[in-house]
């Protein structure tokens, strides 16, 4: 099969390759853009371990031939943190403890950011929909859940400290520059008991919250109790 | 390399889409969103020898409203669809159902046009197509045709599509002045596909059922109308006691097949619940659609 000049623009940048058609999406930014952090799980649309974002929109990379996605702007997981500072969801992630082997984070990662763009309040129920798509074989999904609704947090509290353009608006190409200096004072530099008071504390805003939520109820929470799901 | 290898078409015309199926044939496969047909390639249960790739032709990209039907462009993202102002107005049976279909990330690239083509027996828009009595374009070497839903599925994976044709238009009729409508549907994981799925309208007038529409997906080779529950509710007073009529009718007039996920009597059982359910669900909605 013929063997095809390939040019994909990955977190801004532009990588050349030669590839034959069937080369998936995955593959190619994984051996051709030397792009590692995107992980390949069942190479079927599954588990979601190869979540990029193609056009601001969470797609499988292993459901796209590389040549589909000439002209698109594509973002994987190294587009997120700033050096040594990290974004505001992996950061959320740390803290939470919501990686145990660390394989699936890539792809949870990638969905949160395309997820709290667009549901930058979600509830749990939201949550635990928009993270329905993507498997954790250590199963540590009570944590993720919960960094999760902490990035929430975050990212909506830099949204108003910035006042710049909110979180849920930022391009994708312009995530890793989106993280400002402001953001860096929300890295804790180790476990030290405050840190950990204040990951106490989110978490169990998040749970009120939370909680509130669903005793409240909007429409379609109302809806789907109706439903019996 | 996960698939076998291909050669890799991506045509900028339907014309040309369609000249490239008439040459090669069975052994070309039209690739949309590529959510279904990307698996079964990279298992190698699928190794068609031409990919015609229809993503570079945004004119099947559309959401148009006409006079009772919403026209859907078959490369139209599910996404879009599940999202859009105009489907939640005119259809929102549509939307309900999408919501339900994989998950966003499948969403995002799987296509209107893609699933009903696919025909999977589980699959939630082809039973949608059916309860509303909608069609479908498809255009081939000699010009285009309509083909109605009743006349578009098959069995498992099979439409009348010949090989050489595209499917290019997806028309979903918009629900009755009126009309309530609910979609349910069970499966082992939110996203998984449904081990059963229903789809009602219900049209009301002057404290009477007009019309009532079911169809239900995941209990035979194609999305099964129920027409005799339609026929029962016809004319009658909507009752708790109807819906458990309608949902026995339902039940006993199916006949499933079992799998590794679920018996005969299972999706039987759970399709006549869901029937009793979902028009409970219907009529609290009369009156919402303008």
């Amino acid at each position: 099969m013929a063997v095809r000049e390939i040019t994909l623009r990955v977190n801004g940048r532009v990588y050349r390759g030669r590839a034959e058609p069937r080369k998936t999406l995955a593959d190619f930014i994984r051996e051709d853009c030397g792009l590692t952090g995107t992980h390949l799980g069942c190479e079927h649309g599954v588990c979601g371990a190869c979540t990029i974002l193609m056009d601001g929109e969470a797609v499988r990379s292993c459901l796209l031939f590389a040549l589909q996605a000439e002209g698109a702007e594509l973002t994987t997981v190294e587009a997120l943190a700033d050096g040594e500072h990290l974004h505001p969801i992996q950061q959320a992630f740390w803290e939470m403890h919501a990686l145990q082997c660390g394989f699936c984070t890539p792809g949870f990662l990638m969905t949160t950011v395309a997820f709290l763009r667009e549901n930058p309040h979600p509830t749990d129920r939201d949550i635990r929909e928009a993270l329905a798509g993507n498997l954790c074989r250590c199963t540590g999904y009570q944590n993720i859940v919960k960094a999760v609704a902490v990035a929430a947090d975050a990212l909506a509290a830099r949204a108003q400290t910035v006042g710049a353009a909110p979180a849920s608006r930022i391009e994708t190409s312009a995530l890793a520059a989106s993280l400002d200096a402001e953001n860096t004072a929300h890295v804790p530099q180790g476990w030290t008991a405050p840190e950990v008071k204040k990951v106490r504390r989110k978490v169990s805003n998040s749970d009120s919250r939370v909680r509130g939520d669903r005793s409240a109820g909007g429409a379609k929470a109302k809806r789907r109790r109706a439903r019996g799901r | 390399m996960k698939p076998a290898p291909f050669e890799y078409v991506a045509p900028r015309s339907v014309e040309e889409t369609v000249r490239l199926l008439g040459e090669h044939g069975a052994d070309a496969k039209i690739l949309a969103g590529g959510q279904s047909l990307v698996p079964l390639m990279n298992m190698r249960l699928a190794r068609p020898s031409v990919i015609v790739d229809i993503n570079r032709l945004p004119a099947l990209d559309y959401i148009t409203p006409g006079p009772g039907v919403l026209r859907v462009g078959a490369l139209c993202r599910q996404r879009t669809a599940e999202t859009s102002p105009v489907v939640a107005a005119q259809c929102p049976l549509l939307r309900d159902a999408l919501r339900l279909m994989g998950h966003e990330q499948i969403r995002n690239r799987g296509t209107i046009g893609g699933s009903i083509a696919h025909a999977d027996p589980s699959a939630e828009l082809t039973a949608v197509l059916a309860a509303l009595g909608g069609d479908v374009s498809v255009q081939g070497p000699g010009g285009t045709r309509v083909i109605a839903a009743s006349d578009l599925f098959v069995t498992y994976l099979t439409t009348s599509l010949e090989a050489h044709e595209l499917l290019t238009e997806v028309r979903f009729p918009a629900l009755p002045p009126g009309a309530g409508w609910s979609w349910m549907e069970i499966a082992r994981r939110h996203g998984d596909f449904a081990l059963v799925g229903v789809g009602v309208v219900l049209a009301p007038r002057g404290g009477v059922i007009s019309e009532a529409r079911i169809a239900l997906t995941g209990v035979g080779p194609a999305p099964v109308r129920a027409a005799e529950a339609e026929r029962l509710l016809a004319g009658r007073a909507p009752s708790e006691g109807l819906w458990d009529e309608a949902g026995t009718v339902v039940r006993a007039s199916l006949e499933p097949e079992g799998d590794i996920h679920a018996s005969p009597e299972y999706r039987k059982h759970v399709a006549g619940v869901l029937t009793s359910r979902a028009l409970r669900e219907a009529l609290t909605r009369v009156g919402e659609t303008h």
